[in-house]
This record gives structure tokens, C-alpha cells and sequence, in this order.
């Protein structure tokens, strides 16, 4: 076990690096200019010019992409163009309320989705199975933004029971912490419950007509307990497995989500690093979010073994 | 311990919690804070290291000026005292005020002025241009300092109080004295309020506090001018990058203001009576169509001129505006309104003569060269300038190929002088603040120094002798001529197209009072009720 986790790991070290490679060129062959956005509208050509120079901008791609990959290897992911502070500061800043949005969305989507796939498969083909995957197509299909402004409209200026915007740390107190995020994460886990409550209930049809259910049935055993302790349990690996894939549409939608919400979080900083062309801070956040893929998926293989004991890596 | 006496206890502590709460609300209230949405995210400290209008604005808020401009557009001393200027407009010396201090306690001094102004002489084109003037800068006293000329230059006071980037802000001589080329991070002004970056957040939050030091002018506010009674105790700008939410954050009472809510929203902020909206910059914006001089089509004069003839200003207006109280059409390029204001050269241009426009790209011998016209698609108050100058030059007779890219994409591609196919262009679309485009030197569209002028390289001998002409010009009646002179010019050769003036306005709440009428959003004389 403990050879498979350091052998997952070292294999991440090659897909950072192809992640890298792809994300550098890719900024570089992307058009803009960041010197001319640093120096604004007005400025004259040589002020841009002389931006470029003191930026290492007018280095060839390949030096560039040596004196980068070489301070990266150290831990040094340079310095914002922007801001006069190091990448790695700006990550810190921004890390809480993004890490927070992810926990608090993933704990509301599957507390939701899974009962849900649970009840729907039980009563397959009830009103309570066809209201769950109507709910589900429509999740898929509404998006992220639209969801967002909606719930803004009625709860934050009609009602006015829940702020329409910005982040509380949890240090600043419970209450506000939480009510900042409450529609950010209902936003958000919309899409996450419909894709967890659908594959719930595929795997728990699938599960509920293997002959184990049937015996345990026979033994007289309670429904309930058939349903979470033999039905569900065995129904568990695709549903972690989709977790986890889910997890990339999380990181997709965060950065609409904390956009609509006015989250500092990470993927605020992605878009406004795209919008000037920041290369290091784009560069770091890609990197960040490859490198956090890669341990999820590793946790989800761990967690494989914990939920079917024949799993053996 | 009994499960009352610990609900007890826990009951007390809380009330006790509560109380401590309850007691320090009071002081809590007195404070003053202003939360505002701007136009950007403030990213850059340095308002003399970019020409950003965030960091300009920051800079006003920090930094104090030697002179500044007020509500009439006319030059008032800042933080000068007095002036005067040799009889043979050689010398000019300044006299600073009594009481001036640097945030940290320091007072200002000659020679931290005389830092400033080399520092922003070294980066900023009308300061370029008043160094190319001066033979020296000296102190004569701690509160006195002189600025001497090569030859007269009628500019000098104009250029000490421009109003808009970069503004010629005055910082401490340890601050000014470092490389101009390098980004400053010390926030050391004298301005009346004190930058806190300790809660700096960037992308989330600035915070400025109220300077307790700051000594105001005693005449009253006006423009940039005046006394800058700073009236609250704390000015936080928020970024929320989403028109949308800042505007909801608005109608819940979440923020305070929104410097440029996007004009197909005004009618929802309208609606509620809890916000107002404020013209407080009534020179405006003026949007501009530049050609670039370097490939054909536009390589040829008569051509050019067959676009300004195909042109409409309220077509554009109508597009991008839409609400004629947010937009005037108005040919004059120093903008309607100001003491530049002429109209000399608009005879049938801007008028939609597409005839005549067919009839000059025939007499120029136009073989149907495609324009590339950059389209840029993500800043709402460009985006459909493009398209209707793609519709009115194709029914001028030109053929057009639009290009759509974002701003950022179209900014890096308009400095490049390749050809259209190869990368390059042949026009795009943008907007001045008024406050940067006031007379020739200043407004660098006019600049037609060849490989010197601004993306597009506008040459020409005559609009540049003018245009020095003006620069030396000590009496204001002929400096009016020659801008009358300038204008003519420009629209007989095409450095670009004046395509009307528009209106931002600002939406605040009601309870917010005292905005001053300026070209730059300041934030002195506000008062929270």
C-alpha cells in the first residue's frame, strides 16, 4: 500500500512537468501583451518597451522558459506582474475561500444527492424517481451563472436574508462564514447533485437486483438496513469514482461561481491573471490545480480499498 | 456541575459576550466608511509607473499636487502657496505651503518636490516634454524651489496640474529619488488619506484611512482644487469584478457606490429610490477611431479623410450609450465645453456623405484594400463601436475585415507595425477620458512624431511644428489659435477620428453626499450620512 502511494506520487512529477511545458507555451502563444497592460491605455511605445525589458519579457521563449522552470524547481514561482508580491503570497491569500467553497459544496452534494439517488432507485419509476431525475437533467443543463443570479435575486434583494456578495474568514465568526457561502454552494452543487444523484441511482438499480440482496432480504432483514448497509455500500465505488471526477467541474465551476459572488479565491485570481496576462501567477494557479487533481484522485483510489476489501494495490 | 448550573454559566458568558459586543458598537458607528466598487482592481501601487486610471485614482487619494484643476477647468495652486513667473517667462518659483507633512511625519520639502518632478519627467509624455525645457531645478529654501527654463514654455503650469495620468503627484525624496523604470511600493504621500497596506488584498479589498495630518486648503472644494476636507474616516474598495452582483450588491446596501455601472443597467439602478446616480465628470469620455498610417489603406491622406466623411458620431453613440442623456455629439476633438473648444476643419466630415466617400476612395485610387478593424469584445463600452464602423466604412465603399479579440489582445496587437495579414492592423476603436485629450500636447493622438507618436505613427512636419508651436506659446490667445490651427490639421490629414462624447455616470446610495464635479473620481468632501 504505502509502495502504491509513493509510486502515485512520483508519477505526478512527470505530469507536472507536461502540465508546465503546455501551460508556458501555451500563455506565450496566446495573444497579449502583459507589459502593455501594466502600463496602461496612454502609455508611449517606449514606456511599454522598457516594461518589457525590466519584466524579462523580451528574453527568447527558451530563456524564459529555463530561468522559470529553474526558480520553479526550487519552490520559487516568481514574482505577479502585477502586484509587487511573490505568486506564492497571492496563492495563500486566495486558497481559504476557495478550499472552503469546494468543502462546503461537496459536503451539501452528496448530504443531498445521495439520499436522493438512494430514494429515486428504491422507488424506481414512481413520481419520487421521475421528480429526482428531472430535477438532475435540469441541473446539468441550467448554467452555474443563471442559477447563481436567480438565487441572488430572491434571497439576497427580495428577501434579504443572505448577503449578495464577498467572504468571511472563519476565524470572523461561524455565522458569518457560513452565510456568505450558503448560495455560492447551493450555486455550485446544483450540477454536483444532479451528476451524484444520477449515478447514485444507476449504481444502487445495479446493486439492488445482485443475489446478496435478495438473501439478505430472505434473512429478514430490515429494509433500511438492506438498502444503506448491503445496498449502498456496495454501490459506493462508482459513486466516489464520480466524486471525484466531479471535483474537476467543481474546479471549473468555482471560477464562475466566485465570480458571480465576489469570492478572492482562486478562481477569481485565475480569471483576472488570464484577463492581464499574468504568466507567473496563471502558470502557479494551473500547476496548483493539476497537482490538487492529481491527490484526488489518489485519495479516491485509497478510498477504493476502504469500501471494497478486494481491492488490493 | 449540575446541567443547569452549566447552562447557567454558559448563559452568563454569553450575555457578557454579547454586552462586549454591544458596548463596542457605539464606536464602531462613528466610524465613516465609504465601501465602493471601482472600474478595476487596483494592482499597481505606482501612479507615475503606469497610466492605469485605477492607480491615478489611488494616487489622489495619497499624494497631494503642486497645482491642481478645478470645476471652470482653470489651474489653481494645490500645494503651492504662491508662484511667480521671471519677466522673461524663464524662471518660475514656487512657494510651498505652511504645514505640509509626509504621512510619516516629515515635512514636505523643496527638494522632495523637485525629486518628483524628475522622476515624473522621466516617465510621462507631458513631463517628457517639459524636461526637454527645463536647464535646472533648484531649491532656494526648504520651502522654496525654481524651475528654470531653456526657453519660454507656455506649458509649465498646465503640465504641474495636469489632472489625469500621470498626474504629477508629489512623494518624498527617498521615495522619488529611486529608478523611474522601476515599480515604486512605498505609499509614503502627503495626500488626506494614508494608504493601509497592511489590508491590502488584491482582488478582494484596498483600504485608505482618513490622514489626521492632512492641513486642507481653506477655500472651498472645486474640481481637484480646493480643500480636501476628507469627511470619512475609512474608503474601502471592494473588486467585484461582475457588473451584475456589484450592482445587486448595490440595491441591497452592501456597498456604497459604483464608479461605472454599464449603461444597459442604469434603468434597473433607476428604479430603486434607495440609489441615485451622479454625472460628476461632465467633460466626459470622447471615443476615437485611429488609423494606422503604416500599411494601406490608411497610408494615404485622402483615404483616411474618406473615412472621417463616411463617419457618424451618433451612430456610435446610439449603439454603445443608447440614452441621448448619457452621450452629445460633438466634433470638437478638445472636447464641447472647454477652452479648446473649436470647430475648425469639420466642414462635411462626420456627416455619413458615404457619396462623397465613394467618390474620394475613387479620386485616391482605392483598389479595395481590405481594413483590418480590431474588434475588441469583452469591455462593454467598446464593444459595438467596431461593428458600426465596419457598417458605415463598407457603405462608405471601403471593404472591411473585422477582427474580434479581446481588449488585452487588441492592446499587444496595436503596438506591433507588421502588416494586417502578418499580425498587424489597419484600425481599431477606443475612449479617452476627457481630462487626457484637453489640448495638443497632452492628447497623444495628435502626437505625429513618426516612430515617436502612439501606436498607429501618425508623421507629419506641420502637425508637429504646430503643436510645438503651441507648447511655446506663453499668451492663451494664440495658444487658442494654434489649437484651432491643430485641429484643421488633423482632419486634413487623419491621425484619427473623434467619434462624440459620452457620459459615465456614478451610482451611489442616497445617504452618500458631497461628490465632488471632477474629471477623476475623488474622494474628499464625501460625506456618509
Amino acid at each position: 500500500m504505502l509502495a502504491f502511494v509513493v509510486r502515485r506520487l512520483l508519477a505526478t512529477v512527470p505530469v507536472l512537468a507536461m502540465v508546465a511545458v503546455f501551460v508556458f507555451l501555451m500563455l506565450r502563444l496566446t495573444p497579449g501583451d502583459p507589459a502593455a497592460v501594466i502600463a496602461g491605455d496612454n502609455a508611449m511605445p517606449d514606456q511599454v518597451e522598457a516594461i518589457r525589458q525590466k519584466l524579462g519579457l523580451d528574453e527568447p521563449i527558451v530563456t524564459q522558459f529555463f530561468i522559470w522552470i529553474g526558480k520553479a524547481l526550487q519552490g520559487d514561482f516568481g514574482e505577479s506582474f502585477f502586484f509587487k508580491k511573490t505568486v506564492a503570497e497571492l496563492i495563500a491569500q486566495r486558497i481559504e475561500p476557495t478550499v472552503a467553497l469546494a468543502i462546503v459544496t461537496l459536503l451539501l452534494s452528496v448530504a443531498i444527492a445521495v439520499p436522493l439517488g438512494v430514494i429515486a432507485a428504491y422507488r424506481q419509476d414512481s413520481w419520487v424517481d421521475r421528480t429526482v431525475m428531472a430535477f438532475s437533467v435540469m441541473g446539468f443543463s441550467v448554467p452555474v451563472f443563471v442559477i447563481g443570479y436567480l438565487l441572488i435575486y430572491v434571497f439576497a434583494i427580495q428577501l434579504g436574508v443572505l448577503p449578495v456578495q464577498g467572504y468571511r474568514p472563519i476565524g470572523q465568526g461561524l455565522w458569518p462564514f457560513f452565510e456568505r457561502l450558503i448560495l455560492p454552494s447551493f450555486t455550485l452543487s446544483v450540477v454536483f447533485v444532479a451528476l451524484i444523484a444520477r449515478i447514485t441511482r444507476a449504481s444502487m438499480l445495479e446493486v439492488m437486483n445482485e443475489d446478496y440482496i435478495r438473501t439478505a432480504r430472505a434473512k429478514g432483514l430490515p429494509e433500511r438496513t438492506v438498502l444503506l448497509r448491503h445496498g449502498l455500500r456496495n454501490a459506493a465505488v462508482p459513486i466516489v469514482t464520480v466524486i471525484g471526477i466531479g471535483l474537476a467541474v467543481l474546479i471549473g465551476g468555482v471560477v464562475v461561481t466566485e465570480s458571480v459572488y465576489g469570492i478572492p479565491g482562486l478562481g477569481r485570481l485565475t480569471i483576472d491573471a488570464v484577463l492581464g496576462r499574468d504568466y507567473p501567477t496563471i502558470q502557479a494557479v494551473i500547476l496548483l490545480f493539476s497537482f490538487a487533481y492529481v491527490l484526488i484522485n489518489l485519495a479516491i483510489d485509497l478510498i477504493y480499498v476502504l469500501l471494497d476489501p478486494r481491492i488490493r494495490y | 456541575m449540575s446541567f443547569v448550573r452549566s447552562l447557567g454559566l454558559a448563559a452568563a458568558g454569553a450575555a457578557l459576550a454579547l454586552g462586549a459586543g454591544f458596548a463596542a458598537a457605539p464606536a464602531a458607528a462613528q466610524q465613516k466608511t465609504l465601501k465602493v466598487v471601482m472600474h478595476s482592481d487596483l494592482k499597481i501601487l505606482d501612479p507615475i509607473w503606469t497610466t492605469a486610471y485605477i492607480v491615478r485614482n489611488h494616487g489622489y487619494l495619497v499624494y497631494d499636487t503642486l497645482f491642481a484643476m478645478d470645476e471652470k477647468l482653470e489651474l489653481k495652486p494645490q500645494m503651492v502657496e504662491r508662484y511667480s513667473v521671471s519677466p522673461d517667462n524663464l524662471t518660475y518659483t514656487f512657494t510651498l505651503r505652511d504645514g505640509l507633512e509626509w504621512h510619516d511625519g516629515t515635512p514636505v520639502t523643496s527638494e522632495d518636490c523637485i525629486a518628483s518632478i524628475k522622476r515624473w519627467g522621466a516617465r510621462d509624455s507631458m513631463g517628457q516634454k517639459l524636461m526637454t525645457f527645463t536647464k535646472e531645478m533648484k531649491a532656494v529654501d526648504a520651502k522654496t524651489f525654481q524651475l528654470v527654463l531653456n526657453e519660454p514654455y507656455g506649458l509649465v503650469i498646465m503640465s504641474l496640474g495636469k489632472p489625469s495620468s500621470n498626474v504629477p503627484f508629489m512623494m518624498p525624496k527617498r521615495v522619488a529619488d529611486g529608478n523611474p523604470m522601476e515599480q515604486l511600493s512605498d505609499t509614503t504621500g502627503s495626500g488626506p488619506f494614508v494608504f493601509k497596506k497592511d489590508e491590502w488584498k488584491p482582488g478582494e479589498k484596498q483600504v485608505w484611512v482618513k490622514n489626521p495630518k492632512y492641513k486642507p486648503r481653506s477655500e472651498p472644494a472645486s474640481g481637484m482644487a480646493g480643500g480636501k476636507v476628507a469627511h470619512l474616516d475609512r474608503v474601502e474598495w471592494l473588486w467585484i469584478a461582475d457588473h451584475q452582483s456589484a450592482i445587486n450588491a448595490l440595491l441591497a446596501g452592501e456597498i456604497d457606490m459604483m464608479e461605472t455601472p454599464p449603461h444597459d443597467l442604469l434603468k434597473v439602478i433607476e428604479k430603486d429610490k434607495n440609489v441615485k446616480l451622479v454625472n460628476t465628470n461632465p467633460l466626459g469620455n470622447q471615443y476615437t477611431f485611429r488609423f494606422n498610417w503604416t500599411h494601406p489603406p490608411f497610408d494615404k491622406a485622402a483615404i483616411r479623410r474618406a473615412a472621417l466623411v463616411a463617419f457618424n458620431q451618433k451612430d456610435f453613440l446610439d449603439a454603445v450609450i443608447g440614452d441621448p442623456k448619457y452621450y452629445r455629439v460633438c466634433k470638437a476633438m478638445f472636447v464641447c465645453d472647454t477652452p479648446n473648444e473649436t470647430m475648425a476643419g469639420m466642414d462635411g466630415i462626420y456627416d455619413s456623405r458615404f457619396e462623397d466617400s465613394k467618390r474620394m476612395l475613387k479620386e485616391a485610387g482605392y483598389d479595395g484594400t481590405p481594413v483590418l478593424l480590431m474588434h475588441s469584445t469583452d469591455l462593454h463600452v467598446l464593444t459595438n463601436l467596431a461593428p458600426v464602423a465596419k457598417s458605415l466604412l463598407e457603405r462608405g465603399g471601403f471593404n472591411v475585415n473585422m477582427v474580434s479579440m479581446d481588449w488585452q489582445t487588441l492592446v499587444a496587437r496595436r503596438t506591433k507595425k507588421e502588416l494586417p495579414a502578418q499580425g498587424g492592423w489597419n484600425a481599431f476603436l477606443t475612449s479617452w477620458v476627457a481630462a487626457d485629450i484637453l489640448n495638443p500636447v497632452m492628447a497623444g493622438f495628435f502626437n505625429s512624431g513618426c516612430d515617436k507618436a502612439m501606436f498607429g505613427w501618425p508623421c507629419d512636419e506641420r502637425m508637429e511644428k504646430l503643436r510645438d508651436d503651441y507648447s511655446r506659446e506663453t499668451d492663451a490667445a494664440k495658444q487658442k489659435a494654434l489649437v484651432a490651427q491643430v485641429q484643421a490639421r488633423a482632419m486634413e490629414i487623419g491621425t484619427h477620428a473623434n467619434l462624440g462624447q459620452w457620459y459615465q455616470p456614478i451610482a451611489m446610495r442616497t445617504n452618500i453626499e458631497g461628490m465632488l464635479t471632477a474629471p477623476v473620481p475623488v474622494f474628499w468632501n464625501i460625506v456618509k450620512k
